[in-house]
């Protein structure tokens, strides 16, 4: 078992960053109405799972204006993408180890 | 962690990937309707072309009758416009349903995607017929919309690449004998949209 462990993040222990990273992998960029929008979570939860996923370098942010409005999009950084494939090969090792 | 645990996280990982890349809630029932409304405008372009005993002698004069140019050309237009009516009601109709934002990026990049070569082949074929080049309309058409097919196909279901695909090539086809143009345009937009929106309809409308 500890070998299977060995590459598994802890920053993505929580399901919703992992979702947030799963998304941002898949895509350019995500602005942040459309990620709470997908992920049915409020503001300030989804705030503050970014601001953790920030801290790690993972993401990166761009501020923009939409008219006057301020638009936020997010998207994943080559350590955030590097460090999503680890933990889904993790995730994909202990699922071996386990049918062994 | 539990084996179970981790098959609905990579689950739900699956579906969040391909939910925030693709637009899912095109409905297959607008396919079909969009076919059916191109056959009842081919019929009737039919019809004018070649009055109402059919056959299919030569005829090379109603190129130059200005009121049938017009009146094809209006069929072409209402044709447009009920099956972008048609479609976008039942899409939205159908992401209501899912419980689906119509308006995300995906659905935003599906029309830019769509939108150019679209635009692009229209501006081409209307250029064309400012010019008189009448037999390039129903090739050009189906050669534009089968490239904005394919490119659309990245942002919604992959079967769209197909239809995308077909169509090009009957467009091909239509070049080489630009005399059956108005068949190869109901084959392309008509048999082929019901076709692929039944298959639609079935595979995930159900």
């Amino acid at each position: 078992m500890r070998s299977a462990l060995e590459h598994f993040d802890k920053a993505f222990e929580n399901r919703i960053r992992l979702q947030v990273m799963s998304i941002l992998v898949a895509n350019e960029n995500y602005d942040f109405n459309s990620l709470k929008e997908l992920l049915e979570v409020t503001d300030g939860n989804l705030a503050s799972h970014l601001k953790a996923l920030e801290k790690e370098e993972y993401i990166i942010i761009y501020k923009s204006f939409l008219g006057r409005k301020p638009n936020t999009s997010y998207a994943a950084s080559e350590k955030g993408r590097a460090a999503f494939l680890k933990h889904l090969q993790s995730l994909e090792n202990l699922i071996k180890q386990q049918k062994r | 962690m539990e084996e179970k645990e981790i098959y609905t996280e990579l689950n739900s990982i699956r579906n969040l990937m391909e939910r925030s890349a693709k637009f899912i809630s095109l409905s297959g029932l607008s396919g079909i309707m969009a076919g059916v409304y191109a056959l009842i405008g081919a019929g009737y372009a039919y019809y004018l072309v070649y009055g109402p005993y059919g056959g299919l002698q030569y005829r090379d004069y109603y190129i130059t009758d200005q009121q049938v140019l017009w009146k094809l050309f209006f069929i072409a237009l209402i044709v447009l416009i009920l099956s972008l009516g048609t479609g976008i009601l039942l899409t939205l109709r159908k992401a209501a349903k899912k419980n689906q934002n119509v308006w995300n990026p995906s659905s935003r990049k599906l029309m830019v995607n769509m939108a150019i070569p679209l635009l692009t082949g229209g501006l081409f074929i209307l250029i064309l017929i400012a010019r008189g080049h009448y037999a390039v309309v129903a090739p050009a058409s189906l050669i534009f919309y089968g490239l904005a097919l394919v490119a659309a196909s990245h942002y919604t279901f992959e079967d769209v690449k197909w239809l995308g695909i077909l169509e090009i090539i009957l467009g091909l086809f239509a070049t080489l004998l630009p005399g059956y143009g108005l068949i190869f345009w109901s084959v392309g937009f008509g048999l082929l949209h019901i076709i692929y929106g039944s298959i639609m309809h079935f595979k995930y409308d159900r």
